[in-house]
């Protein structure tokens, strides 16, 4: 009885969740790239191509030596074939050589290619409440509303750009977070990375508009290793938002990331990604690799930082957004959408780790899994026994659509006092043939249907998101699953 | 004349290689109340989800014409819009989604396949009100998702109200009256017979003559190993609750 109807379902499925990867389109573009292959050469190479200091160059073959002596970390609930980091070029960048203050200069193919992507960038196009920086490939290649931003106190700039005008916080900042030997990709990542965001939020500052990045891997040989690093002063707030896609190719790119957030005393960071790099095709040939670490120090008292982040995108995802609550009464946050589909694997989840007095934090994670998928939620919450009157709350939801795709969850909690509160749900639903039928007898079509259940799902999650992107998130899921939900 | 709403000849379907109706014949017309009885598994819930067109379902051989179409090359979302309801035994429970937004969106698909203008929240609140007064459910209702954590009553009053909201010529009410205490049944059969006219039929599957208490049926069809063996009027209904199945196979 369950066989037939099973197939049934699983091809209408298909059909709904394979919709085009309609950013997999690439760029022809002149380009700088340098030979495969990494050694202590490459790394001279990179930083003399960035023109970059003595600090540099030692942070990066310090992370390189440490990187050659760890080993790839096998723990996460992920299969793919060994990576060659011998095999990818460290470096590609488009030949435009220095850094862009003027649009005009741009290379019109640059700007067609964001416009493609529904970035625009040029003057009158931009959107009015949103500052971006266009990271494609190795290089950070426009970032707008930098002066407007300036007049405030707020730098946002390339992180090459910070590199040579705020040397004195880079040094101070720069793996303070993410150590340079805190895992294997972040080592990688130390060595190698080749440009990203960096953002300043001065004193008693709320930032005026949304800062952005927006990533693009185009090369099909190159790796891409960026870092962000954004610091909020006291009584400081700021908006973030990332967004990534990359071309469809049958080869797998890899795509190893840093972020850094400090936040001071009373400040408050809301960071939000929308990932969506190419996953692969329907027989999982392809795809980005994506191992990224991302955290957060909340240095100061009451200080907060919120994670947002809607995954859809990578054939692998590894990646888990952090929190260390040193302040007293600082505040973690995480909310995230993880959806996989096809043959795409994802491992994600956070860390919250409560160190100051009456720390506080939340976790709702969403997993969606179709096709053949594998999706886990990987949590951490360690209260230490200096973190009095600490509360955690997590809840993880689990949705499975059809019956091939593979939901887990590995929440690990940690109390070492005693007068701290943990709370933890966790809950698995399934949308199924019944479900589906349920909505046609009604007269509601598939996609409609699919498109009602998800965003019930997901509801908690894009309520945390900028309003722009909340619809964008909503959009992107059912098209995502659209040919997958029968 | 009054030409068949609903006719259907010499069924056969099967599922996963299983032949469960083995040549079924019915004619339904307008007006009509046709239930149909008979033991467990002779049928009755695969005939309901095959009429709504449940993709697990291969139909054999045979015809169902609804107003002279065919249904077979039907999507569900099609012979719904064309006025079959199925109201179903088990409700299944759909998380996250409100069942208000759930009840306007199934107006508003209708009301699209008709050309009709669609309506917005406000006014379909006004829509759904007068309705629920029909089924006694109060609007306390709207705002809980789709059958979740509903009392078995409240999800066959929801399937009722359903049926009521989008007008069904055809309505299939597959075990509607199980589980239901005496005072829900009154109202959901009420509902039922408030709901019922000339230009509608309804076809009733149920195990038990008390619900026919209630709703006076046109015809009594049994059905036994995928077909129907004896038609007859309410009578029939008592005749089985007294004697069973048994004496009627042979």
């Amino acid at each position: 009885m369950v066989n037939q109807s099973n197939k049934v379902l699983n091809t209408n499925i298909t059909k709904l969740v394979n919709q085009d990867y309609q950013y997999g389109f690439s760029t022809t573009i002149e380009k700088d790239i340098i030979e495969k292959g990494l050694s202590e050469k490459t790394i001279h190479l990179i930083s003399q191509k960035k023109k970059e200091t003595e600090f540099l160059l030692n942070f990066r073959l310090k992370a390189f030596k440490k990187w050659k002596q760890m080993a790839q970390p096998e723990w996460a609930y992920l299969k793919f074939p060994e990576i060659n980091f011998q095999n990818i070029s460290y470096y590609s960048a488009p030949k435009t050589q220095k850094k862009l203050k003027d649009l005009n200069e741009v290379d019109p193919e640059l700007l067609k290619t964001f416009e493609k992507l529904g970035i625009s960038l040029t003057e009158q196009k931009r959107l009015a409440n949103v500052a971006i920086d266009a990271v494609f490939d190795s290089v950070s290649v426009v970032t707008t509303f930098q002066e407007e931003l300036i007049k405030y106190g707020v730098i946002f700039s390339s992180i090459s750009e910070a590199i040579k005008e705020y040397p004195d916080m880079i040094e101070k900042y720069l793996g303070s977070v993410v150590p340079i030997g805190d895992n294997y990709f972040s080592a990688l990542n130390s060595a190698v990375f080749t440009d990203g965001s960096f953002c300043y939020i001065p004193k008693d500052t709320v930032c005026p508009l949304d800062l952005s990045t927006y990533f693009r891997i185009n090369d099909q040989q190159s790796g891409q290793f960026e870092r962000t690093l954004i610091i909020s002063e006291k009584n400081s707030q700021v908006n973030y938002l990332e967004g990534c896609t990359a071309p469809q190719y049958d080869t797998n790119q890899l795509h190893a990331a840093i972020v850094e957030l400090i936040a001071l005393e009373n400040a408050n960071i809301k960071y939000s990604t929308v990932q969506n790099w190419y996953s692969g095709n329907e027989f999982g040939k392809g795809g980005v690799y994506n191992f990224v670490t991302k955290r957060g120090l909340c240095s100061g008292d009451n200080s907060k930082i919120s994670w947002t982040q809607v995954e859809t995108g990578s054939a692998i995802t590894w990646k888990y957004p952090s929190c260390l609550l040193v302040g007293d009464k600082s505040q973690g946050e995480f909310y995230s959408v993880a959806l996989t589909n096809n043959y795409q694997q994802a491992d994600t989840g956070t860390k919250m780790i409560h160190i100051g007095k009456d720390t506080k934090s939340r976790i709702i994670s969403k997993g969606i899994s179709a096709g053949h998928s594998k999706n886990s939620y990987r949590g951490l919450v360690n209260v230490t026994n200096k973190a009095l009157g600490s509360r955690n709350y997590s809840q993880c939801d689990s949705l499975l659509i059809g019956d091939l795709s593979n939901a887990n969850t590995f929440p690990f909690i940690s109390v070492q006092n005693s007068t701290t509160k943990i709370e933890h749900e966790a809950s698995t639903s399934k949308i199924g043939e019944e479900q589906i039928f349920y909505f046609l007898q009604r007269g509601i079509c598939l996609e409609k249907a699919v498109e009602l259940m998800i965003s019930g799902f997901c509801r908690e999650i894009f309520t945390e998101l900028p309003l722009e992107f909340a619809a964008e998130a909503d959009k992107l899921l059912t098209l995502k699953l659209e040919g997958s939900v029968g | 004349m009054n030409s068949p709403l609903l006719e259907i000849k010499e069924l056969e379907v099967s599922i996963n290689e299983n032949v469960i109706l083995k040549g079924l014949d019915l004619i339904v017309k307008k007006g009509e109340i046709h239930a149909i009885m008979g033991p467990n598994g002779s049928g009755k819930s695969t005939f309901s989800k095959v009429l709504a067109g449940h993709p697990a379902y291969s139909i054999l051989n045979g015809k169902i014409l609804f107003k002279g179409t065919s249904l077979l090359d039907l999507e569900p979302e099609e012979r719904s819009h064309l006025g079959i309801f199925l109201a179903f035994q088990y409700p299944i429970e759909i998380p996250g989604v409100s069942n208000e937004d759930f009840l306007r969106l199934a107006y508003n698909s209708k009301q699209k396949f008709y050309n009709k203008p669609e309506v917005d929240p406000i006014e379909f609140f006004t829509i759904i009100n007068e309705k629920l007064k029909l089924v006694n459910m109060s609007p306390s209702f709207l705002s809980r998702n789709l059958n979740e954590g509903f009392s078995g009553g409240e999800k066959k009053r929801n399937e009722i109200l359903q049926m009521i909201l989008l007008d069904s010529e055809l309505s299939i009410l597959d075990e509607t009256d199980s589980g239901l205490d005496i005072d829900a049944l009154r109202i959901i059969s009420n509902g039922i017979n408030n709901f019922m006219n000339s230009e509608k039929s309804i076809i009733l599957i149920t195990h038990y003559q008390r619900l026919l208490d209630y709703i006076n049926p046109t015809y009594v069809h049994v059905m036994q190993n995928g077909k129907i063996i004896k038609t007859g009027s309410a009578d029939l209904a008592k005749e089985l609750e007294t004697k069973g199945y048994e004496w009627l196979e042979k």
